[in-house]
């Protein structure tokens, strides 16, 4: 009877190349179905501000680490890491790296005061001290950049999957799909506030980290858990020998590579603590103790997960043809739901059917909920700093504050499945890095500054801010990422002059060093005195924390 | 700066407590720990980056079998990352919260008393 089922199953899953699709939307369709549900249920229990931008502050330690992990695991850590590894060898091992230091900043830094001092946005810890709407203009200008840009990433990554999962090769069909994680994820955002998104975030980080452990198993078990064993086949199999285990296979190449690599490693080192929709998340528990401890589980998560990225890139390495990889998505974005395949018997087998369904829902599930987190983010910032405090002064009610937040979610919904739908093959792990970049350029500097140094002015964080933000954008854009090369977001046209991919090593010290000038040539000493008295008493000791 | 008359009560407290003995051991005890910390680590990494950058010799050293200098150092930096995570929160947690908990009712109490005492 078994036998008959699966054999069954197994004609279907031969006759029809697409039959995994099948499976992979029904997985997805019930992800969808029950976090629509939680976010419903979490919906109703949303009643005030304090609800809808921070989930009440009722969340623990380890819920929030699972969320935050939730946030953090995105489709870039997920799809782009295995994919850089499986393509650059050793050297999109650096990612994952990166990443994970990232958290010690986060750690000793920023979450504890920042849960202290700040009710629901970054702006409101910049705001503390330093006057009102300027620097709420620029926090909400700063927080709905980062974001777009990691929203870019996100599509980019549902776009590749949509492409090779579902088997659809027409636009029409992929722009669906990006149409429909669009919604849901503005049903989330909308109905379920953060409440409802921490839920969702906390059931995609279980379910992703359940789906990784079961492949890297499956994986390691087949080099009988011998690492070693498992490195060299992944040399063997790539065709570069021992190459791909060192370092330079991608960033060795030149002295321009080279510094693009260090570029890399301190924008990922730097961006974390100053990503919005990773900050906000420091809010919905009820102590600066508590939020220490989210972080302490989110270390131990990401480490975790981060660790077993390496063994599927590597793995997808040792297992599947580079050619195979290349050819599904010349970014490698596609490398973990291949070695899926693979590992479970290979295309066409039913185990294969099933865990690259599996494997590919948990990626849509991950890529649906950072979306969500994103889009809170950006409009509880553009509600809470723009249009409450810049727009009404400060005169909105709770009520009409929330509205506008659920309007920016649904606007901002829109803008992601716009940039979903022209969204191209660049590789998410890097697209995500120009996120961290911005974020670290823009904001770290005057979250610490604001923080920690009692002569930080207004104009040095409005010159940190802008500044920060418009060398990262400005370096962006004519560096090879957007024009000049063939895997350019717009291969055919070459305004390029800018080297590095990566923009972080001049513009976060530009960040820096801008918010340092912009103090010290200030006329106002507005930020001295009895406002940072108030704010470094609170942010160490939780004194009148909300 | 400081003759500018005060706009409310609570600002006070604040200056007061923020000028206090124990407000700034509390200070001192976080940034003396988490500031050349922060710089530790942030060199460690940047060491590993730069290693594998002008070092390709050294990282392709093996150490056993095929795994070489490069992937014990990367695993090394995973490995440094939760021990100073752990470190922090034994910091915290012994030296840093009894302190700030007593300043904060400490705060907490001169604020209400004092809305109390002189309120208008």
């Amino acid at each position: 009877m078994t036998g008959a089922t699966t054999s069954a199953l197994h004609m279907v899953a031969q006759s029809e190349p697409g039959e995994h699709r099948t499976l992979i939307v029904t997985l997805f369709s019930v992800f969808v179905a029950f976090t629509l549900a939680v976010t419903v249920w979490a919906g109703r229990k949303t009643k005030d501000a304090t609800d809808f931008y921070a989930g009440g502050r009722s969340f623990t330690g380890f819920q929030n680490g699972l969320a935050i992990s939730g946030d953090y695991m995105s489709a870039a850590s997920f799809l782009g890491i295995a994919g850089a590894i499986a393509l650059a060898g050793y050297d999109g091992f650096l990612y994952s790296i990166g990443f994970l230091v990232a958290w010690l900043v986060a750690l000793m830094l920023v979450a504890e005061p920042l849960r202290n001092s700040g009710r629901f946005t970054m702006g409101d810890v910049l705001a503390f001290r330093m006057r009102q709407r300027p620097v709420r203009t620029a926090a909400g200008v700063s927080t709905i950049v980062v974001s777009i840009f990691y929203l870019l990433a996100q599509m980019v990554g549902a776009g590749a999957l949509v492409a090779l999962l579902l088997g659809i090769t027409g636009e029409a069909g992929k722009n669906l799909i990006v149409v429909i994680v669009g919604l849901v994820m503005i049903l989330y955002v909308t109905i379920g506030g953060m409440k409802g998104t921490t839920w969702v975030q906390i059931i995609k980080a279980v379910l992703l980290i359940l789906g990784t452990l079961l492949i890297t198993v499956l994986v390691l078990a087949k080099f009988d858990f011998n690492i070693s064993q498992l490195l060299g086949a992944a040399a063997d199999n790539s065709g570069k020998g021992s190459a791909f285990l060192e370092p330079g296979l991608r960033y060795g190449v030149d002295t321009t590579s080279k510094i693009d690599f260090i570029s890399l490693g301190v924008a990922l080192v730097l961006g974390t603590a100053g990503l919005p929709h990773i900050l906000i998340r420091f809010y919905t528990v009820p102590t600066a103790q508590t939020a220490r401890k989210s972080v302490l589980w989110a270390i131990g998560i990401i480490g975790g997960f981060y660790l077993m990225t390496i063994a599927l890139g590597f793995g997808a390495a040792a297992l599947i043809k580079q050619e195979t990889i290349i050819e599904s998505n010349p970014a490698g974005n596609t490398a973990a739901p291949l070695l899926a395949e693979e590992i479970g018997g290979g295309a066409g087998s039913t185990g294969g059917a099933i865990l690259l369904a599996m494997i590919s829902a948990v990626a849509f599930a991950t890529i649906l909920a950072v979306v969500a987190g994103l889009t809170l983010a950006s409009s509880s910032s553009f509600a809470h700093d723009l249009y409450a405090n810049v727009i009404r002064k400060g005169k909105a009610t709770e009520k009409e504050e929330v509205a506008a937040a659920r309007i920016a979610a649904i606007a901002i919904g829109a803008v992601a499945i716009l940039l979903g739908v022209f969204a191209g093959s660049l590789n998410v792990a890097g697209l995500v890095a120009l996120a961290f970049a911005v974020a670290a350029s823009a904001n770290l500097p005057t979250i610490l500054y604001s923080l920690f140094w009692k002569r930080f002015t207004t104009q040095g964080a409005l010159w940190s801010i802008y500044g920060g933000l418009f060398t990262s954008v400005f370096l962006v854009l004519f560096s090879p990422v957007v024009s000049g090369e063939e895997k350019s977001m717009w291969p055919g046209v070459d305004f390029q002059w800018f080297p590095l991919e990566n923009p972080g090593l001049i513009s976060i010290p530009a960040g820096f060093f801008l918010g340092w000038l912009g103090s010290v040539l200030s006329k106002d000493d507005d930020a001295t005195g009895k406002k940072y008295a108030e704010l470094e008493v609170r942010s160490l000791t939780g004194a009148g924390a909300h | 700066m400081s003759s500018t008359p005060p706009t409310g009560r609570s600002p006070d407290v604040y200056e007061e407590v923020q000028q206090s003995e124990e407000f700034g051991e509390l200070r001192r005890t976080h940034r003396s720990f988490a500031f050349p910390l922060t710089v530790g680590f942030i060199a460690w990494y940047l060491l590993y980056v730069l290693l594998s950058n002008y070092a390709g010799g050294f990282m392709g050293t093996e150490v056993v079998g095929n795994i070489n200098m490069a992937f014990v150092l990367g695993i090394a930096q995973f490995v440094t990352t939760f021990a100073l995570a752990w470190w922090y929160a034994r910091h915290a947690g012994a030296k840093l919260d009894p302190r700030s908990e007593q300043l904060k009712q400490d705060v907490e109490s001169r604020l209400a008393g004092g809305s109390t005492e002189v309120g208008k």
